[in-house]
């Protein structure tokens, strides 16, 4: 399925800093800087540019097929949208062969909004109805380079970041959380030089914009976020039949150069190539100009919100896409294409008659902006109230046992 | 009571009279003692207990979790102090071959059937040989529609039951695969002075009062069941299905015949339940090779128990479940006016709405619980090097 053509580092490549060649402004999307003209991604141009697939309905169909229940509510809206060989990893499971989820953090704050759990929702998702185990990367390391921490507070964050992962509700006979400051030993450094050995700077600099001005650590750190694609960075989880196995990498659009670097490597360390299955970014809560950002806190919906908050933030700064006054809302129906809470519910509300009826009356003018945010309030102050539950559950302990070099016996059962 | 002439089968005869000496003399003396029937009976059927009771409890032990054998529930019957009258023939497949070799005794004969319903649950209906059984109004009563009820498949008797063909009895409800197999009794069984069964093989029919088997049934954590098995109530919107409390809160994953749904169709179907359809063994009855077969599917049940017990999915599948059916029957109970299609809509919307939160919850239970017995392993291993330090360094 076009895995190998096409896909040669050259032709996929951007110009990192998003400029084309007639200095014309374009959307940047790179794992540091997303931003579009006119505020919004063109999410066709990015597949694209960069190369993967789109994820279509005979692929969500064949998920429901396969795993024998409803596809969730982030591949049904289309949230998870882009894919690199996902129909070969549902092909080698249907034969029996199992494969390996792969997802990470760079724990840069402790406050975490929806925005970051969606990956994390999604890929709890995946390993129940696929019955596979998950590796999760805390990467510390990468944010003690990019954002001068320390590195003491850069594995403290890692460790709470890890509190809120665990009450996404991971199962830990399946799962194992590590972070890189404390799992860095022979089997995953030597896959990360054996990478190492597969990338030159040129093309470090060609995928990251990276100049010789940044310090030398951001040209490694490539290198480390390729390398638990391959199993034998495990060696405690996957040895003996297991040591070639399939991965499947759950992530947001803007990590793709990592990977698209790594399934570069892939074939000469003769490893399967990862495959991937892409998000589009969740809008922020004043509408469409790229990710949430962890700075503005009046952007997201945190974690830590109280109900209160959840209100107060969504009734003052959600972008509304209905009118000014009620009379003309009657008459006119609301803008779905901008308005915020509809997007939302679209990602959060799991009923689809629900969804739809909402949609229609809020488009013809039969609902009002108020209406629509009320429920958008119901429906997120469960989501958090349950996160907040679960991540009050969380000892030290259980922190502990995730991130256990331990070996998972019935990591398929 | 009227005698019979010992004019049955000679063969019957001679295997009885074959028992140990000593043992019959103990036992008769014990039965003449307190069974006036037994009084009355012909010197040369002479009761035969069981050979005496497998001594190792360790050995025991380990058998509860395998099939229960004829003599290991006619020790159990010892144990419970249960009477019993034991009859030794050729294997029969029907009441009326039965008949001709305990006839005699002037029990009640029982024809056992084993039916499944269309969402394989299991039940067993055990009548009075001359009760008139009607599955189609049973089925109604149960609350299965007309027509859910079937014969169970061939081989759920020896997965489940752990009896051979034709063996059926209510006697195969001690054995642990059958926890979920409903009972229903003929309540004629209750005016018999004695009751005929089956004690897990067809060769053999022991008699034993209604009273005991009581005993017995509620030894193995079962509330005998009686009910009117030619009753034929209208059941609709003012009559609610009489016994469907009897219907079983779990189904059971039937062997091969099991009507099984096809890959592509019903989403519904969870991952779970599709992946064990697809990995149960089905296991003829008479193989060569059983016991090695036995052996590793055994290690693959045990396996497959662990994943069960610690799949949080299917746990709040079964708690959900459980909830559900009591609440319906409460319902049906109190107001028989409410339509079944609007408690089962009603339900579901429960169920959507309760399932996050409920598997959220659960997860955290399972995730803490292991992170407590890891701690725990790591502890554990650790003191006895600690202690050693402390040792040496006195």
């Amino acid at each position: 399925m076009a895995s190998t053509t096409g896909e040669t580092l050259a032709a996929a490549e951007p110009i990192a800093d998003g400029r084309t060649e007639e200095g014309e402004e374009e959307q940047v999307v790179n794992p540091w800087e997303v931003s579009a003209k006119g505020g919004k991604i063109d999410y066709d141009k990015l597949v694209d540019k960069f190369g993967c697939q789109r994820l279509d309905e005979s692929l969500i169909q064949r998920f429901e097929r396969i795993t024998g229940r409803r596809a969730h509510v982030f591949l049904r809206r289309g949230l998870f949208f882009a894919h690199r060989d996902l129909s070969d990893i549902l092909d080698a499971y249907e034969r029996g062969e199992k494969f390996y989820l792969y997802t990470g953090r760079g724990p840069s704050s402790e406050s975490l909004h929806l925005g970051h759990l969606v990956p994390f929702m999604f890929t709890k998702y995946l390993q129940d109805v696929f019955k596979v185990p998950l590796v999760i990367q805390l990467t510390d390391d990468e944010k003690c380079m990019w954002k001068g921490l320390s590195v003491e507070e850069s594995e403290r964050l890692a460790r709470e970041n890890a509190k809120d992962i665990i009450a996404c509700g991971f199962d830990v006979e399946r799962t194992f959380i590590f972070a890189d400051f404390s799992y860095m030993s022979p089997p995953i450094y030597k896959n990360i030089v054996r990478i190492a050995n597969c990338v030159t700077g040129n093309k470090i600099v060609g995928i990251f914009g990276l100049t010789l001005e940044d310090y030398g650590g951001k040209f490694f750190f490539p290198y480390i976020q390729a390398a638990p694609s391959f199993p034998s960075s495990f060696p405690h989880i996957f040895s003996g039949k297991y040591s070639k196995l399939r991965c499947l990498i759950p992530c947001a659009i803007d990590q793709d150069p990592y990977f698209r670097m790594t399934r570069d490597v892939a074939p000469r360390l003769s490893y399967h190539k990862p495959a991937l299955i892409e998000s589009k970014f969740f809008p922020a809560l004043q509408g469409e100009s790229g990710k949430m950002s962890a700075s503005d806190p009046n952007s997201a919906i945190y974690v830590t919100d109280s109900l209160k908050d959840i209100k107060n933030k969504v009734n003052r700064y959600a972008f509304s896409g209905g009118q000014d006054t009620i009379e003309k809302q009657r008459k006119y129906g609301a803008n779905l294409e901008v308005d915020v809470p509809v997007k939302y519910l679209n990602f959060f509300l799991d009923d689809d008659a629900e969804l739809l009826s909402i949609k229609e009356k809020y488009g013809s003018g039969a609902m009002l902006t108020g209406e629509v945010k009320a429920r958008l309030i119901e429906v997120l102050s469960e989501i958090v109230e349950r996160h907040q539950r679960a991540r009050a559950a969380v000892t030290e302990e259980t922190v502990d046992a995730f991130m256990a070099v331990r070996p998972l016996p019935r990591m398929f059962g | 009571m009227a005698q019979t002439k010992p004019n049955y089968l000679p063969r019957a005869v001679s295997r009885v009279q074959r028992g140990r000496e000593s043992s019959l003399s103990a036992c008769s003396f014990h039965a003449a003692s307190i069974n006036p029937f037994l009084k009355s009976l012909n010197r040369n059927l002479k009761p035969i207990y069981s050979p005496a009771p497998r001594p190792p409890l360790l050995i025991r032990r380990r058998r509860r979790s395998m099939a229960f054998s004829k003599d290991q529930l006619l020790a159990r019957l010892q144990e419970l102090k249960i009477e019993f009258l034991s009859c030794d023939h050729p294997a029969v497949m029907t009441v009326e071959e039965q008949a001709k070799y305990v006839g005699h005794l002037g029990g009640a004969l029982s024809k056992n059937l084993f039916l499944k319903d269309k969402k394989h649950r299991l039940y067993i209906i055990s009548a009075l040989a001359n009760t008139k059984v009607d599955l189609k109004i049973l089925s109604q009563r149960l609350g299965l529609g007309k027509g859910g009820l079937r014969m169970a498949p061939e081989e759920a008797l020896p997965e489940i039951l752990h009896v051979a063909l034709g063996s059926v009895t209510p006697f195969s409800l001690i054995n642990e695969s059958a926890r979920s197999v409903s009972l229903l009794l003929d309540k004629g069984f209750k005016s018999q002075r004695y009751c005929l069964f089956h004690p897990l093989t067809n060769e053999v029919t022991i008699a034993l009062t209604p009273s005991d088997f009581d005993k017995f049934l509620l030894s193995i954590g079962r509330e005998p069941a009686y009910v009117d098995l030619e009753d034929c109530p209208v059941v609709g919107k003012d009559n609610p299905p009489d016994l469907a409390y009897l219907v079983p809160a779990e189904a059971l994953n039937l062997p091969g015949g099991a009507d099984k749904v096809p890959p592509t169709s019903a989403p519904a179907q969870t991952n779970a339940t599709l992946e064990q359809k697809t990995k149960q063994p089905t296991q003829k009855p008479k193989e060569p090779s059983k016991e090695q077969k036995q052996k590793s599917g055994k290690d693959k049940i045990n396996a497959d128990a662990v994943a069960d017990s610690t799949n949080v999915e299917k746990f709040v599948e079964k708690v959900l479940e459980k909830v559900s059916n009591v609440f319906i029957s409460e319902l049906s109970k109190q107001s028989n006016a409410e339509d079944g299609n609007i408690k089962d809509h009603m339900l579901e919307g429960v169920k959507q709405r309760v399932s996050s939160d409920l598997l959220s919850m659960t997860m955290t239970l399972k995730n803490s619980v292991y992170a407590q017995g890891f701690h725990a392993g790591i502890e554990s291993t650790l003191y006895p090097l600690a202690n050693k330090k402390i040792v040496e360094r006195k």
